[in-house]
C-alpha cells in the first residue's frame, strides 16, 4: 500500500536515498542540505546501513567511492562550497566509473555567500567542475515528490552506467514541505556483480555499455585508477590510443543513452509564441505565470539539465520565436539552450539574491518580449 | 481555491509546528494541497518567526505567500512587521496577551482587516497548565475562526506531528483554542 507523508525536501530524498538501497552516507553538513545528512544519520542505521560524518567534503566524497567499490549503493549531500571541495575526488569517481550519489541543494553562491537562501549557481560545476573529458548525469528536481523520486533515479543511473550522478536541488524545494506518495513496488536497479572467470575485464571496452563491478573482496584482483588505464585496470599513461579509447567510451556510455537518460516535462509548445525553460524550483514560478497569461506561452521543465536534452529542448522550440529561460543564476543553463537553438531569440530572466522568481517577475518578462 | 496563511510570532513558540500542522491536516487528511515554507536565518532564534502555508484545492504551482489572505500573529514585533502584507478584506488573527492591534489600527481600518482575538498563552497556561502549547490552542483558533482545515483533520494532523505521550495535552490545548471562537 501507498503511503503518504507530508514532509521536507531534504527528507524526502533520504528516505528515497534508502528505498533505492543507498546504505552508505558520508558528508560534512552543510546548510540547506543538512536535513538530508540529519535525517539519515538516524535512519541509515536502523536498515543496517553506515554514516559517517566526515572532517571535511573531499573525504566525504572518497569515502563514498571507497564504499561503493566496498559494495554499497553510497551517496553524500552537500551545497556549494561543499560541491567545490569535492570536484578532485569526483573527477576520480568518473575516471575509475564509480557509482555514487551527490545532492547538491544549492545556496546563494559564490563562496560561502548565502547558506539559508535559494539558487541554482553550481550547474556548470556539476558539468565541468573537475578537470578534463566526461559526461556527467545530473537531475533538478522541482518537488518534494521529485526529489524523493530523482533520488532513486539517481541511483538507478548510477548503477546503470557505472557514473556518479548529481541530484541538483535547491533551498526551496530542500525546505519546503509537501506531501509525497511512497509506492511499494518502486523500481531499483540492483549492481550487476560478475560472475568469476579468467578473462574478467573491469574496465572493458563495451560500446555504449557499462561492465559489471566487482567490489573489494569478491575475489577479483583487479586495479582501480584516476591514471589512464587498460581494461584491466592498469595504469598505461603514454598510449595515446588507450586513453583516447577509454574517455571515448566513458563519454558515449552516457552520450549515446541520451535518449534513455533525457527527461523533459512540456505543456502548450506546439503553438507558442514564446516558450519558457527552467528546472529546480523555478519551475513553480513558470507554470503559475503560464497558467495566468492569455498569451500563446508555453513551457519546458527539465528534469535532466545533464546530458544536456538538446533535441527535446530542439523540437520543442521549433515554432517558437522567442524562448525564456529562467533560473536562479545570472546565466548558466542559458547558454546551453541558446547554443541549440541558435536562430530563436534566447532571453535570460537570472534573478539571484536568494528569492524564488515571482510569476508577477515571469509575466513582466513576457510582456517585455511581446508574443501574442 | 488558493489560500495564504502566514504565522508568525517569536522563535521558540513553535510557530513552525503550527504551520506543518495546517499544512498536514490539509494535504493528508482532507484531501487538498499544501504547501508550507519558512524562513531560515537569526531570527529563528529569538527573533521573529514566521511560518508560511499555501492550502489549495488544486495543485499549488508557486510555493511561496506573497499577500496572506490570513495573518496570525504571537508576538507584537512580528504583527507590526508583517501585517503590511495582509490583503484587504484579509482575517487577522492575534493572541492579545503578546500584541497590540492598537499598534495597526490604521492598517486595520484602511484595508478593512477582519480581526479576531484568541488569548492563546493565558489559555494554554490558564487551562492547559503549559504555556508551550500556546501554538496548538491557537491551531484551534485558527481552525474555528477561518475553516481552512476540518477540526478532524487538524486532531488526526496533531496526533501525528506531537512527541509521543504528549498527545492527550496537544488535543485539549486545541480544544480550547477551538472553543475560544466559538
Amino acid at each position: 500500500m501507498a503511503e503518504e507523508f507530508f514532509i521536507q525536501g531534504n527528507e524526502a530524498c533520504a528516505k528515497g536515498a534508502i528505498a533505492a538501497g543507498c546504505r552508505f552516507f558520508a558528508g560534512y553538513p552543510i546548510t540547506p542540505s543538512t536535513e538530508v545528512a540529519e535525517t539519515l544519520a538516524r535512519e541509515l542505521p536502523k536498515v543496517g546501513g553506515s554514516f559517517v560524518q566526515m572532517e571535511d567534503e573531499i573525504a566525504s566524497a572518497g569515502a563514498i567511492i571507497g564504499a561503493s567499490w566496498g559494495g554499497a549503493k553510497a551517496m553524500t549531500a552537500t551545497s556549494g562550497p561543499g560541491i567545490s571541495l569535492m570536484q578532485e575526488n569526483i573527477g576520480y569517481a568518473f575516471m575509475s566509473e564509480t557509482p555514487i550519489v551527490i545532492v547538491d541543494v544549492q545556496r546563494g553562491s559564490p563562496s560561502t555567500a548565502q547558506p539559508t537562501m535559494a539558487a541554482q549557481g553550481d550547474m556548470m560545476q556539476a558539468r565541468w567542475g573537475s578537470h578534463g573529458d566526461y559526461e556527467p548525469i545530473a537531475l533538478s528536481p522541482s518537488s518534494v515528490q521529485e526529489f524523493f523520486d530523482f533520488t532513486i533515479k539517481a541511483f538507478n543511473l548510477a548503477e546503470q552506467y557505472r557514473v556518479p550522478v548529481f541530484v541538483m536541488a535547491d533551498e526551496v524545494i530542500g525546505h519546503m514541505r509537501e506531501k509525497i506518495i511512497v509506492d511499494d513496488d518502486i523500481e531499483i536497479v540492483a549492481r550487476v556483480r560478475p560472475e568469476k572467470s579468467d578473462d574478467y575485464l573491469p574496465f572493458e571496452n563495451i560500446e555504449n555499455g557499462t561492465t559489471p563491478m566487482p567490489a573489494f573482496g569478491d575475489g577479483f584482483n583487479i586495479h582501480v585508477t584516476g591514471l589512464t588505464h587498460d581494461e584491466r585496470g592498469y595504469p598505461d599513461t603514454n598510449t595515446p590510443e588507450t586513453h583516447d579509447k577509454l574517455i571515448q567510451r566513458i563519454c558515449d556510455k552516457v552520450l549515446n543513452n541520451r535518449d534513455k537518460i533525457c527527461s523533459v516535462r512540456s505543456e502548450n509548445c506546439d503553438d507558442a509564441d514564446i516558450v519558457l525553460v527552467s528546472y529546480g524550483a523555478p519551475v513553480r514560478s513558470v507554470v503559475e505565470a503560464v497558467n495566468k497569461t492569455d498569451k500563446k506561452v508555453g513551457y519546458i521543465k527539465i528534469d535532466t539539465p545533464w546530458p544536456f536534452p538538446e533535441e527535446q529542448i530542439k523540437e520543442l522550440t521549433a515554432n517558437a520565436s522567442d524562448v525564456i529561460v529562467v533560473e536562479m543564476n545570472l546565466g548558466q543553463m542559458y547558454y546551453e539552450v541558446d547554443r541549440v537553438v541558435k536562430d530563436k531569440n534566447v532571453h535570460l530572466l537570472g534573478v539571484i539574491g536568494g528569492l524564488l522568481p515571482t510569476p508577477d517577475e515571469i509575466l513582466e518578462k513576457i510582456d517585455e518580449i511581446g508574443g501574442n | 481555491m488558493r489560500t495564504e496563511i502566514r504565522i508568525c510570532g517569536f522563535g521558540g513558540q513553535g510557530i513552525i509546528l503550527a504551520g506543518i500542522i495546517l499544512g498536514k491536516s490539509a494535504s493528508l487528511f482532507d484531501g487538498k494541497e499544501a504547501v508550507q515554507t519558512q524562513s531560515y536565518g537569526p531570527e529563528a532564534r529569538g527573533g521573529a518567526s514566521k511560518c508560511e502555508v499555501v492550502i489549495s484545492d488544486t495543485k499549488v504551482d508557486y510555493p511561496k505567500v506573497q499577500s496572506p489572505d490570513i495573518l496570525v500573529a504571537m508576538s507584537n514585533e512580528a504583527l507590526i512587521k508583517y501585517i503590511v502584507d495582509l490583503k484587504d478584506n484579509g482575517t487577522l488573527i492575534v493572541d492579545p496577551g503578546t500584541t497590540d492591534v492598537e499598534d495597526v489600527k490604521d492598517y486595520i481600518e484602511e484595508h478593512n482587516i477582519k480581526v479576531y482575538e484568541a488569548p492563546a498563552t493565558k489559555t494554554a497556561t490558564d487551562e492547559i497548565g503549559l504555556k508551550i502549547v500556546a501554538n496548538i490552542v491557537m491551531v484551534g483558533a485558527i481552525t474555528k475562526i477561518t475553516g481552512v482545515i476540518s477540526k478532524e483533520a487538524a486532531i488526526k494532523a496533531i496526533e501525528v506531528s506531537v512527541p509521543a505521550g504528549t498527545e492527550e495535552k496537544n488535543i485539549s490545548a486545541f480544544e480550547a483554542g477551538y472553543a475560544l471562537a466559538e
